[in-house]
């Protein structure tokens, strides 16, 4: 909402400066978004007289003047042809930007003759096109700034505007009487009383209005007249700079007349060309499909419910929306029907929102303008239009009744103290309600028309503590739990924490990456279905919510990649979508590692990464997320991990708590990584809370007895798991048997077996082991490897 | 005996490595050494003579044994210190590498503002970024023709027929709710998380954080509101509490008064500073619990009041630690995520500072 100082000064008796206006306004919850002043750029400018002005002696068109100005008298070579003696002329002194040329003026030479200034015309201050000659001022003082003068002499021209921003419960400062109706109330000024007298009609209105039965809810009540033998044309200069300066495009004087009540009033009007309006004006609800070129040339197709104004020729206006282009106002209209309705907020929305219409008076009869204010508004416009454009009004016909919209609420002046904690006197606060429109009476605050917004009695402590301002409100302490304050994180949020921490120490660098993919990287992890489809994406990049991490990672390190960074290790924690219901979502944690464990180094360490570390970065974020350190490894991963190098941990066959494996090369072309890449995920939701044990660990039991470690060599089947040789030789002696480690594997032996070899470390509890014992165990493990896996012991 | 002790240690001091020095061992102090040869000749000897003979010997033994055994470790340390001179590396070679993760800002920051929130006993509530129309707008007061929906460039699934399409939750404000209908008043909660409106631009994305506070009591003011912002300003951005905050008037659906709160900064130099100068910088949205929001929450508003407010965690973490442009917290560039991360040993703390 833009308006200028002199238009909000129409409607306020104020001295106050337009900077104290905006900071006033901004407190006021009508934020200013911007004061454009364009005085500001004729700031340096100042007044000059002109004493003396002589041909120049070496060019016919130029003259070389002696100027009195602020800085003394000063010798300006001018080439304009009204420069002379005796006039009264605005200076750029040396060092003066004038916007007009683009330049900064300086001290030089011109065709040999000095020049210390600047007389300039008015387009070279942008003030207009002017450019026949520099500027004639008929009074002003020398040294005296332009700017100052033109506010005294002539201050359209350098009247700032206001934008603020309107938020959607204040319709009522979508008018300019609205926003000098609450700076009255903080007391900035006196609102101006802006009554017009009623024009008595001279005639019954030739045309018409009947409001359907149905569409009363819709458009409670329509006022009209006709006025006819206007002369319209373009509007007087006021009006036309007041809309320019707003950003409106003046179009011919009746149409003006409707976009100035606009925004003075918040009281969209329409006008209608009476001689195309065929018969009486209708007001109904569209059964859908019917069509109407509009006035901004567009067709379009109402949809059922629409609010329309028909005449016997079919429809002529979108109630409320924008009016037709067949009965539209010209430069030729002699006579016009003046329309005032008010429409329903809710309709006027649903309408607009459908056909896509962004009007001004859409805008307004959405947030709900003053419907008390309707026959008052057709008096005000009749009255301008007659002012200006002559012509003879009819009777007003009246279809409908204003709608109601009396209701009061309770006003406790202790409620400013108890819910905002704010003390203002009580005839302060029956005061600024006042100002603002409300009747107080018997405890009660009686909301004017103008404010739908208000609802409750919260709104009115909402009222008073706004004037009164809320930039005078003190901090008081809440109270706090006495003592230490108790922990807040419960076990998943701490689970979460530690997890993301443990990742970052195992060298991955957290990544935040979008919730929502591109529908074909959704469908290589699994998702991308119709339920995770957003329905409004903003590019077909981000069209479905993510169903893994991997696939936000795995663009990660392509665009990465590009960049010349070949080997990453990235890790993201958050949600992954099962579905589109709310709660569909999980927790996890996902890690990618891609190309070699580092550079090359003199060291010579770096290698390719492989499924091992994925995995020991799995376990490491397992631990640190509490997950129980036994899980069974199942190989039935879906198809984008590589299918003989790739696992998931599960504490049952279903409860999967952890992936890692090597992705398919297929999907790592399809994402542009360089490979080959390893990644794990680990469920966070997945693993079961920690019981209530207690911090305590329970008993160390420490042997003070020797250890003893033997080495077994097994001779398997190429594909027997490692995991399951070193359960069965774990479990040959549960009490004894403290570790089992495999430590070499050697693959390809004939007959396509593999040899294992395992360490097993047997920790004696009562006495030292003797070789018998020893030799027992070692048995029982060659026998019960043999019964699990089939493996025999290498020779 | 003075030339004998003279001529062995020489000997001794002569000794080039370890059977040097045992071969003089054997000949001076041997069975059939010089030495033990004298010792028997004692026997011979007078009394008186063997008097001064016999400590003389024996200290000469004792002499010899030592200076063998300082000449012994002697050469070990010659030999020590000569392998170690060949053992010389260039100690400016690279070290060996460790990896080095980093946590993001956002996920910093989140643990910072629980910090603090924590201490004042705020709890942490989450909530589905997949919501129902009915926990994101209508039981924040937002009813389903409310012109402020549109404004919000809300995310819709796609929608079977027959109901209203859920959305990505445009804040997090749902969280409240949510948390009101599980645990009733009073309460005090914030509730970070990803929120999602359709907008992309210099200074908007898809997606963002947002952290939302509540606390709901019986005599809870808007007052209490500001003070509590004053303080978790001031410990977040470790700056003076008092006068940091401006409030000042607005409008939210689900806030009844509304205020949109300015941090005190100074753009002094180019450089933004907060909590100097004159100037004011808009940081969150904030008020008193709208009515109606309580009753959805299955909260009574006769009885109870509380306030609510909203801040972007990405935009204070931009704030806090300088980081100019949003979108570049989502691009996850490895330059981007080095620079503006954390080390994963820095845990928030308010001991230790946030």
């Amino acid at each position: 909402m833009k308006f200028t100082l002199s238009w909000l000064k129409s409607h306020l008796e104020t001295d106050a400066s337009v900077d104290e206006i905006a900071e006033t306004l901004t407190d006021l919850g009508l934020e200013v978004e911007g004061v454009t002043n364009p005085g500001d750029t004729l700031r340096p400018f100042r007044i000059g007289y002109v004493e003396a002005a002589e041909k120049h002696p070496d060019a016919d068109r130029l003259k070389v003047c002696r100027v009195r100005t602020a800085a003394g008298v000063k010798q300006i070579v001018c080439g304009a042809p009204n420069a002379r003696e005796g006039i009264t002329v605005v200076v750029a002194e040396p060092g003066t930007y004038v916007p007009g040329i683009g330049t900064t003026i300086r001290v030089g030479k011109i065709r040999g003759v000095e020049s210390h200034g600047m007389m300039a015309s008015e387009r070279e201050m942008e003030l207009s096109d002017e450019h026949d000659g520099i500027i004639e001022l008929p009074s002003g003082e020398v040294g005296e700034s332009f700017a100052d003068w033109l506010a005294a002499n002539e201050p359209g021209k350098v009247d700032p505007v206001i934008e603020i921003a309107v938020t959607p419960n204040r319709p009522d400062a979508l008018g300019v009487r609205g926003v000098a109706r609450d700076l009255a109330a903080r007391g900035l000024g006196q609102l101006k009383p802006r009554d017009a007298a009623p024009v008595e009609g001279t005639f019954p209105s030739p045309v018409g209005v009947t409001i359907d039965e149905g569409a009363r809810g819709a458009c409670p009540v329509f006022y009209g007249r006709l006025i006819r033998g206007v002369r319209n044309g373009p509007s007087p200069e006021w009006l036309q700079r007041q809309l320019k300066a707003i950003g409106l495009r003046p179009i011919s004087f009746l149409v003006d007349v409707t976009n100035w009540f606009t925004f003075d009033r918040n009281r969209p009007l329409h006008v209608f060309d009476a001689a195309k309006v065929k018969g009486d004006l209708r007001v109904h609800l569209a059964e859908g499909g019917e069509r109407l070129v509009a006035l901004d040339e567009k067709e379009y197709e109402a949809i059922p419910g629409a609010v329309l104004i028909s005449d016997d020729d079919g429809v002529e206006s979108l109630g409320g929306i924008m009016g037709g282009e067949a009965t539209g106002v010209t430069d030729g209209t002699t006579d016009v029907f003046l329309e005032a309705a008010y429409f329903d907020p809710v309709r006027t929305a649903l309408t607009g929102r459908a056909l896509r219409i962004h009007s001004d008076a859409r805008y307004r009869f959405e947030r709900g303008i003053d419907p008390e204010w309707t026959p008052e508004g057709i008096e005000h416009a009749t009255r301008m239009i007659l002012d200006h454009a002559g012509g003879e009004a009819s009777e007003v016909v009246v279809a409908g009744t204003i709608p109601e919209t009396a209701r009061s609420y309770a006003f406790d002046p202790c409620r400013l103290r108890t819910l905002v904690g704010m003390d203002v006197p009580e005839a302060e606060q029956r005061a600024a309600l006042e100002a603002l429109g409300f009747r107080v009476e018997g405890g009660q605050a009686h909301v004017p028309p103008w404010r739908p917004d208000v609802q409750g009695d919260a709104d009115i402590v909402e009222e008073v503590a706004r004037i009164a301002s809320l930039a005078k409100l003190e901090g008081v302490p809440m109270p706090r739990p006495a003592g230490v304050p108790e922990p807040v994180l419960t076990p998943a949020q701490r689970r979460e924490r530690a997890a993301r921490r443990q990742a970052a120490a195992l060298g991955y660098a957290e990544a935040v990456t979008y919730s929502f993919v591109a529908g074909q990287d959704a469908e290589a992890f699994g998702g991308g279905g119709e339920a995770v489809r957003l329905d409004n994406p903003i590019s077909s990049e981000m069209s479905h919510l993510r169903p893994s991490l991997l696939p936000g990672l795995l663009r990660a390190a392509a665009r990465n990649q590009s960049r010349g960074r070949m080997d990453l290790a990235l890790f993201e924690c958050g949600y992954v979508f099962d579905g589109g219901e709310p709660g569909e979502q999980r927790l996890t944690l996902a890690g990618l590692l891609v190309g070699r464990t580092g550079p090359k180094d003199v060291h010579g360490e770096g290698r390719a990464r492989d499924l091992f570390d994925a995995k020991a970065d799995l376990e490491a974020v397992l631990a640190a997320a509490g997950a129980p350190p036994r899980a069974q490894t199942f190989r039935d991963l879906p198809g984008w991990w590589h299918p003989g190098r790739s696992a998931r941990l599960g504490l049952g066959p279903k409860a999967t708590i952890g992936t890692y494996g090597e992705l398919h090369p297929k999907v790592l072309e399809a994402f542009g990584v360089k490979g080959p890449a390893v990644a794990f995920e680990a469920m966070l939701d997945a693993i079961p809370l920690p019981k209530g044990k207690g911090p305590s660990r329970g008993a160390l039991e420490m042997s003070n007895l020797q250890p003893v470690e033997r080495d077994f060599a097994f001779l398997v089947d190429d594909k027997v798991a490692a995991q399951d040789v070193a359960n069965a030789a774990q479990g040959a002696d549960r009490s004894l048997i403290e570790s089992v480690r495999v430590f070499d594997e050697f693959r390809g032996l004939e007959g396509g077996k593999k040899s294992l070899a395992l360490a097993v470390r047997m920790q004696p509890k009562e006495k030292t082991l003797t070789e018998d014992e020893i030799g027992r165990v070692s048995d029982a493990i060659v026998a019960k490897v043999g019964r699990a896996t089939g493996g025999v012991l290498r020779g | 005996m003075d030339d004998l002790r003279g001529r062995w240690l020489g000997e001794i001091a002569e000794a080039g490595d370890e059977a040097a020095i045992e071969d003089v061992r054997v000949r001076a102090l041997g069975k059939k050494g010089e030495v033990a040869l004298r010792m028997r000749e004692l026997g011979r000897m007078t009394p008186e003579e063997r008097q001064v003979a016999g400590p003389a010997l024996n200290a000469l033994k004792s002499e010899l044994n030592a200076a063998l055994a300082a000449r012994a470790a002697a050469l070990r340390d010659a030999a020590l210190e000569a392998r170690l001179a060949e053992e010389w590396l260039d100690v400016t070679l690279p070290a060996r590498r460790r990896p080095e993760g980093s946590i993001h800002p956002v996920s910093q920051v989140t643990e910072e503002v629980t910090a603090i929130f924590a201490d004042m006993g705020f709890g942490v509530a989450e909530g589905p970024q997949v919501e129902d129309d009915w926990h994101n707008f209508d039981a924040l007061n937002i009813p389903w023709h409310h012109s402020s929906r549109e404004e919000m460039d809300t995310f819709y699934l796609a929608a079977p027929e027959g109901r209203r399409p859920h959305v990505l939750r445009t804040h997090t404000s749902p969280v409240q709710i949510r948390s009101m209908l599980e645990n009733g008043a009073p309460l005090r909660k914030i509730c970070p998380g990803r929120v999602y409106r359709a907008d992309y631009d210099q200074t908007h994305t898809p997606m963002f954080h947002q952290v939302e506070g509540i606390a709901v009591d019986r005599d809870i003011t808007m007052a209490n509101l500001k003070w509590c912002l004053e303080e978790f300003c001031g410990a977040f951005f470790e700056i003076e509490p008092k006068g940091l905050l401006r409030f000042r008037a607005s409008h939210f659906p689900f806030t009844e008064p509304s205020a949109e709160v300015d941090i005190r900064c100074s753009w002094e130099g180019g450089a933004l500073k907060l909590g100097q100068g004159d100037d004011w910088l808009e940081i969150l949205g904030s008020g008193m619990m709208h009515p109606k929001v309580l009753e959805a929450g299955g909260i009574d508003p006769a009885q109870w009041q509380g306030f609510a407010f909203g801040m972007g965690i990405d935009r204070i973490a931009m704030l806090k630690y300088g980081i100019p442009d949003l979108r570049a917290f989502f691009e996850a560039d490895l330059r981007w995520l080095r620079h503006y991360g954390f080390s994963p040993l820095a845990v928030p703390s308010l001991h230790a500072g946030t």
